[in-house]
């Protein structure tokens, strides 16, 4: 079981890394830590991609000197859900980031409890 | 290949394409062009409705130049078809209820920018509900994620853009949990087409290899599209979005997004695992669970508010719960329950949001319930539209709401003797519960006081009063003309397998 980690270690690193990143994400207060563990949990995921998709010894399926042989190259479908999966991270940190800057100029602070019991206390 | 084959395609294409022609319009053009898109897509979504149920098969549709392990696909059958037909009535009725309030309360600047969400929206909903393609679904699913986080936070003041921030943090959990199930679901059978996963599926299920590895894989992708559904314990961010969005927003928040999402788990229950792998691995007793202590939980937060939208909410929390329980089952009979329960769902709640925006509309602007009184006889299409949801909600015969529990329970007679037991205790125990409140709310909004809200010279919009008189209709065509719908359905489901 042990040596099965240490071989796949890039798995590994990359399942702690999702839940440091979830973690933050869920249980930080302060927003930008928040979307800092947004970006690890989905850094982790690429990670964890790009490590499947890799295997050593092999390069990346572009015909150069006539090689046409598979057994040559690596599967470039990984690489590509990672560009696709990074666009998307964009966004959603972009989308995060200017909520917080919208959040911050209207109640002054960055910690999401306190946001949330100063907008109860309008009520009033 | 005939022309209306192509139409889900030119669906999804013409919906993301109006979104960025909607961004340089004015608001009005931008709402025109809305309304036009959406009527145009449920009338191309019947075309192809009516072809799929004359050829009696399902269809695949290539997309690019790259056939099946590939390449992209859209996959197109009886279900498929006819909940983007549902979404796209149900969506119709969300804009010209909400019309008016969506100019009251968004700033005039901005209006267009509402349409362009909805654009996208409605193209991630029908993208949702065609793809065979897992990952094209993981992208679609940040697409309708980023597009409803614009809908909730366009009111643009402090609460919105709190509760905006809230479903973003939840959904954004939901959605890493969801990528990272596919990217472990890609490891083990090397496909990203949902068919061809399920065949490796059942290769890897039948020689009994991998089996924590798929029980994680399952795990992650039901608590991810769970969380985004809004089930019991992940519900926290749901009463604020709903709560604080402008009416078309919240109707079209819980009557689509977390339906399309449900949708989604579905199709990965019987197009990616498959149903018997996914029995096998315990996850529909899991479901089963939660579902139940929502049913309960979710009514016993509704009967403590004080704030019809927010009541209404909670009560989205244990209707969720209800699906859930169909799709816990594990039989086909409680999925039929599950899918019928989405429609009527739907068309139950979006008619409660868009009435209860115009309840309070007459009260004041007021949500609070001690205003509320009397605002059925101040306007009277609203009240009996509020009357008609909380009944079909209490699940009183003729309307949607008391069809679907029928059958509920039928399906949960033919499941094991165990859950028969507990759906039938928590389905009747959630009935009374559910009565309580709702009920309450019906009287208090017919007891004749609060006299100085009354205004001689308030004039209803004549698109509020077309789209509750619609959506009243349909309740009661759920209601009473269920048969053949639930037959297209179990069509839809076995041409699913």
């Amino acid at each position: 079981m042990a040596g099965n980690l240490f071989t796949n270690f890039y798995e590994t690193v990359a399942v702690i890394l999702f839940g440091i990143g979830f973690t933050t994400l869920l249980l930080h207060r302060n927003m930008i830590k928040k979307i800092l563990g947004l970006n690890i949990m989905d850094t982790a995921i690429y990670l964890f991609l790009a490590a499947k998709g890799y295997i050593s010894g092999r390069v990346a399926p572009i015909i150069v000197d006539g090689v046409t042989d598979p057994v040559n190259y690596v599967n470039p479908i990984p690489s590509g859900l990672v560009l696709t999966g990074i666009v998307v991270s964009v966004s959603v940190t972009a989308l995060m980031l200017s909520l917080t800057i919208r959040l911050y100029r209207t109640y002054h602070t960055l910690d999401i409890d306190e946001i949330s019991m100063r907008s109860k206390k309008e009520d009033f | 290949m005939e022309l209306v084959q192509n139409f889900p395609f030119f669906n999804i294409v013409m919906c993301l394409a109006s979104g960025v022609i909607a961004s340089i319009l004015s608001g009005k053009n931008a709402r025109r062009l809305s309304i036009g898109l959406v009527s145009v897509v449920g009338i191309m979504s019947t075309c192809v409705l009516g072809y799929v149920l004359k050829t009696g098969e399902f269809y695949t549709y290539m997309m690019g130049h790259h056939p099946a392990p590939w390449g992209n696909e859209i996959r197109v059958g009886v279900l498929e078809a006819s909940m983007a037909l549902f979404f796209c009535i149900i969506m119709l009725l969300c804009l010209l209820g909400g019309s008016k309030y969506i100019a009251q309360d968004i700033e005039e600047s901005k209006l267009n920018l509402y349409f362009v969400m909805i654009n996208l929206m409605l193209s991630s909903l029908l993208a949702l509900v065609y793809t065979n393609d897992l990952f094209n679904a993981y992208v679609f699913v940040e697409i309708n994620t980023i597009a409803a986080c614009g809908l909730i936070m366009i009111r643009n003041n402090g609460k919105s853009i709190l509760s905006a921030t809230k479903y973003m943090i939840m959904s954004s959990l939901g959605s890493g949990m969801l990528l990272i199930g596919i990217s472990m679901l890609y490891d083990l059978t090397g496909h990203l087409l949902m068919s061809n996963i399920k065949e490796s599926v059942a290769t890897i299920a039948a020689n009994g290899e991998y089996t924590v590895p798929l029980t994680v894989v399952i795990g992650l992708m039901c608590v991810g599209l769970a969380i985004k559904s809004a089930l019991f314990p992940f519900h926290s961010w749901l009463p604020d979005a709903y709560g604080n969005s402008t009416a078309s927003s919240s109707a079209i928040l819980s009557s689509l997004v977390s339906k399309a999402y449900i949708f989604l788990l579905i199709k990965i229950f019987y197009r990616v695992i498959g149903l018997h792998v996914m029995i096998d691995h315990k996850i529909t007793n899991t479901l089963f669970a939660f579902a139940i202590v929502g049913m309960i939980m979710g009514s016993i937060s509704a009967m403590k508010q004080h704030d019809v939208r927010r009541l209404i909410a909670y009560s989205s929390v244990a209707q969720i719960g209800y699906i859930y329980m169909g799709i816990g089952l594990g039989t086909t009979a409680g999925m039929v329950a599950a899918v019928f329960h989405i429609m009527s769902h739907s068309a139950s709640k979006s008619m409660l949001f868009i009435a209860a925006r115009g309840l309070s509309e007459v009260s004041g602007n007021s949500k609070d319930f001690k205003d509320l009184k009397g605002a059925g006889y101040r306007n009277k299409i609203a009240g009996i539209a509020f009357a008609v949801g909380a009944f079909s909600m209490v699940g009183i015969p003729l309307f949607a709401g008391f069809t679907s529990k029928v059958y509920f329970a039928e399906a949960a007679i033919t499941a094991s003797p165990k859950k028969m037991f507990i759906a039938m205790i928590a389905l009747a125990i959630s009935t009374i519960l559910n009565a309580v409140y709702f009920i309450r709310a019906t009287i208090s909004i017919y007891t004749p006081r609060n006299e100085h809200f009354n205004d001689p010279n308030f004039k209803l919009a004549f698109t509020f009063r077309v789209a509750l008189v619609l959506f009243i209709i349909l309740n009661f065509f759920l209601g009473i003309g269920s048969y053949p719908i639930a037959q297209a359905i179990e069509k839809g489901l076995a041409m699913f397998s």
